[in-house]
């Protein structure tokens, strides 16, 4: 079931202000640059948060956080876009049901993940709380880049239903609650194809590696910030010192300051590694949405070998019941055989039953096996996509990180070189 | 050690006031004017103290040889060129015997003072003939600040005493204190500092019994009197000395625990390593760059393992000494309290005599005599002592700033290194693209 790809409609990657750094506008840029089929004429972000409360579906009071998607159309000539943006207020599980929409629309798709639903690898001054506006804040953030990331997909683009989540006030129903089910179902499967099985278990893998770095950055960000306040404590106790001293005041003072600007640093450098614990967690919870399509390329298999599997079983009776051999058990024959033998006529209509019985079941293995192999190719296009978009993303992400070692490092020196100089001057 | 049997001290008998020679000059070793001006205090009264122009010094008072030691020493600390007594301590070396392993340190001297034999030195001392000659100093010298020793006793299990860390630091600290020793204008002439740079072995239980007349008459002074108030000066002395080592205590705490953290900090830094690494064996195009973030957190690891160690053996250390020093100081200070009690109270007895014509007993002058010298060297040695430690501390902090610079650039110059290696790889994509 796919939706129908002739919408007119296209978005354009805006290039939003809101975004906290560097590397959002990197990857967005490259979004525009390398994705296939682009929306254009719609610039997409999501401008603001804000707090509601409201009665929910079981008439309790509830307090959450909604999200202001805005769009603005761009004139296709000038490629200005129209100042007054159209506006429309979700929610969090909007997005998570239109989402699941996609998964279970699209299932050779490795559909873009959401931002976490609570928030996890905390280090302790990072609340857990999802009240809380840092959490707020990022999860603007992390909306924002789902929403671009589907713009700028080949064939999500295009969807009819996410232009509607754009711009129209709908609210989105679950219907496909069991088809979602059957999407985390595992199935044995006898022939998978081997890249998609090498594929799941590289998706295992960078969710085993990606959880355990997140997991070593947090207990890293507790220690360092410790690191850094301790020398807040230099500060007061100089400033103590400098009371008694004569010509060494001044220097122990000045020196002082230094330290305590020094141990008020680590906030901002924490607060920007955390955008590359964002862009790590996207990745992660993109190995969910590959592991998925493995699964469907399973289940695709699975069927198309049961139905295969039921044909070469009728096709078995046939011969038997033609030849009146008894190759395989079953009970029906054994039950034959100590009951007594079926009239010849009862015989034909079996052999008759069975005939339109093989017929259909060539037909349903035909049609199995074109699903399959339309999946496969469909599938694998998009697995490739997703494979090269993965390398680019984060070889940025980590150009983006050595950068901010860099900056840490940086200011490091000329922290303490300016502590040097007052020290000097004692 | 000059040739020449020890003199016995001249005895406090009765003289008058004129005949007292000034305290240091009752030091046994017969100090012969040099050309240098650090020393031109002779012996037992009997050459004349004399200015280096020849001039004859009026030792009538204490209070004048004194001064004129004040002035000396002001002009030794200016002319650093006159500096004629050079020692150090190296080459520590274990010594094991049936009793008992231990440590010993070469010092080396170099000299061209007469009240040395020869004009260089080498002998092995450990760390007890070192605690051997501060307490001799501190006996012969009570006036005087004498510099602390490293601490004497580590506990057996928790420091490893022959460790090359441990050793080095001790090392360090004693090379300090004899410097310190060396450089003062009175406390390197000291005999058993002498004796201690120069003697082939250094038999203790010899007793030199070498103290200065000072020496003899503190020792003696009881604790019995009462002060009746701190002179301004000595006061303030006391209230820097309390608020200093309490600053002192807070950074020593600061910086341990500052150790604590980063140590704590580099266990989980040292995780990242291996989770890239294993990252990188299951990507191909991120394989390389994976790598390279892996040695990059490597090279960071190394780096700040070496900041720790060297806040841990220089810093910690320098500061500890500091401490101990202050303690000293406020015992010099106490003792100068009982000194000058002990005169007041004495003067106080006399005062209510009914009978005026009998003069000042001497006894009484003595004290006076004492107060006045213990005042005026402890000024001179405070000056001294706020000097070193403005010099010693501007040296330590600047240190502590470089150890930290340099990790800092260490970790820049590995994060800087990995740029190119990423950055390559992508613009060669962007090209084949």
């Amino acid at each position: 079931m796919m939706a129908d790809t002739g919408s007119e409609d296209v978005a354009v990657i805006g290039n939003t202000d809101q975004t906290p750094s560097e590397l959002q506008n990197n990857i967005k840029n490259t979004m525009v640059e390398k994705g296939g089929t682009l929306l254009k004429g719609l610039e997409i972000s999501v401008a603001e948060a804000e707090k509601r409360t409201g009665k929910n579906a079981v008439s309790i009071q509830e307090t959450y956080t909604v999200y202001l998607i805005e769009t603005r159309a761009v004139d296709n000539v000038s490629e200005v876009a129209n100042p007054t943006p159209d506006s429309l207020w979700r929610r969090y599980s909007e997005f998570e049901i239109f989402r699941n929409y996609l998964l279970v629309t699209y299932p050779f798709v490795v559909v873009p993940p959401l931002p976490e639903k609570r928030a996890e690898f905390v280090w302790h001054k990072l609340s857990a709380d999802n009240m809380d506006p840092d959490f707020v804040e990022r999860r603007r953030v992390g909306l924002e880049n789902f929403l671009l990331r589907v713009a700028s997909h080949p064939v999500l683009s295009n969807d009819k239903i996410f232009y509607s989540f754009l711009t129209q006030f709908f609210v989105l129903c679950l219907l496909f609650y069991s088809r979602l089910k059957a999407l985390n179902a595992t199935f044995r499967v006898k022939n998978p194809d081997k890249r998609f099985a090498e594929m799941k278990h590289y998706g295992d893998e960078l969710q085993s590696v990606i959880s355990q770095l997140l997991r070593v950055r947090a207990r890293v960000a507790d220690r360092l910030y410790g690191v850094y306040k301790v020398h807040g404590n230099y500060g007061r106790v100089f400033s103590e010192w400098s009371a008694i001293e004569k010509e060494m005041g001044d220097g122990l003072q000045s020196a002082g300051h230094h330290m305590d600007a020094y141990a008020a640093s680590i906030d901002d450098i924490l607060e920007e590694e955390e955008h590359y614990a964002d862009q790590l967690k996207e990745y992660l919870f993109y190995t969910e949405a590959l592991r998925a399509v493995c699964r469907k390329h399973e289940l695709c298999q699975f069927e198309l070998e049961m139905a295969a599997q039921d044909l070469i079983s009728k096709k078995q009776q046939r011969e038997e019941l033609a030849t009146g051999t008894v190759r395989t058990f079953s009970l029906k024959g054994m039950t034959s055989k100590l009951f007594g033998q079926e009239t010849p006529e009862q015989r034909e209509t079996k052999l008759k039953t069975l005939e339109t019985q093989i017929e259909e079941g060539e037909e349903m293995v035909k049609e199995r096996t074109a699903e399959c192999d339309e999946f496969v190719k469909n599938a694998w296009e998009d697995i490739e996509r997703f494979r090269e978009q993965k390398d680019r993303d984060l070889k940025e992400a980590l150009i983006s990180y050595a950068i901010m070692q860099i900056s840490m490092c940086k200011k490091g020196i000329q922290v303490w070189n300016n502590a040097k100089e007052c020290f000097s001057k004692m | 050690m000059s040739a020449g049997t020890p003199k016995s001290l001249p005895s406090s008998g009765q003289k008058s006031i004129q005949e007292i020679c000034h305290p240091l000059s009752a030091e046994e070793s017969i100090l012969s004017p040099s050309p240098d001006l650090g020393n031109t205090i002779s012996s037992t009264g009997e050459k004349d103290l004399s200015l280096p122009n020849g001039n004859a010094v009026d030792t009538s008072s204490p209070a004048s040889s004194s001064s004129l030691l004040n002035r000396l020493q002001l002009d030794d600390d200016l002319d650093g060129e006159t500096r004629d007594l050079f020692v150090t301590v190296d080459d520590p070396k274990k010594h094991v015997s049936t009793m008992e392993t231990y440590i010993t340190y070469r010092v080396s001297t170099k000299t061209t003072r007469t009240e040395f034999d020869l004009p260089e030195y080498s002998v092995r001392r450990r760390y007890q003939d070192f605690d051997w000659l501060r307490s001799k100093l501190e006996d012969s010298q009570p006036t005087h600040l004498i510099p602390p020793l490293p601490e004497k006793f580590v506990m057996k299990g928790v420091v490893d005493r022959f460790s090359e860390e441990f050793v080095e630091t001790r090392r360090k600290a004693l090379d300090k204190f004899l410097k310190r020793v060396a450089d003062h204008p009175v406390l390197s002439f000291n005999e058993h500092f002498n004796v201690f740079l120069s003697a082939k072995d250094l038999n203790k239980r010899q007793g030199l019994a070498l103290l200065s007349k000072m020496g003899e008459s503190v020792k003696y002074v009881t604790g019995g009197y009462k002060l009746r108030a701190r002179p301004i000066e000595f006061a303030a002395m006391g209230e820097y000395l309390d608020i200093f080592t309490q600053k002192l205590g807070t950074i020593d705490r600061i910086a341990q625990r500052i150790i604590k953290e980063q140590s704590e900090y580099l266990v989980e830094l040292r995780e990242y390593s291996p989770v890239y690494s294993s990252w990188a064996s299951s990507e191909e195009e991120l394989q390389e760059p994976l790598d390279g973030v892996a040695a990059c957190m490597a090279n960071c690891c190394s780096g700040l393992e070496e900041l720790t160690e060297e806040m841990s053996e220089d810093f910690l250390p320098v500061l500890r000494e500091y401490i101990l020093y202050v303690e000293s100081m406020k015992n010099v200070l106490k003792k100068r309290d009982q000194v000058q009690a002990e005169y007041e109270t004495k003067l106080e007895a006399v005062a209510f005599r009914e009978d005026r014509k009998t003069p000042v007993p001497t006894d009484v002058e003595k004290c006076q005599d004492r107060v006045e010298c213990f005042n005026a060297d402890l000024k001179a040695d405070w000056d001294r002592w706020q000097n070193n430690k403005r010099q010693d501390f501007r040296q330590l902090l600047t240190g502590m700033a470089d150890k930290n610079i340099q990790y800092y650039e260490k970790c820049l110059a590995a994060w800087e290194s990995l740029i190119p290696l990423l950055q390559d790889k992508q613009e060669a994509r962007a090209d084949t693209n």
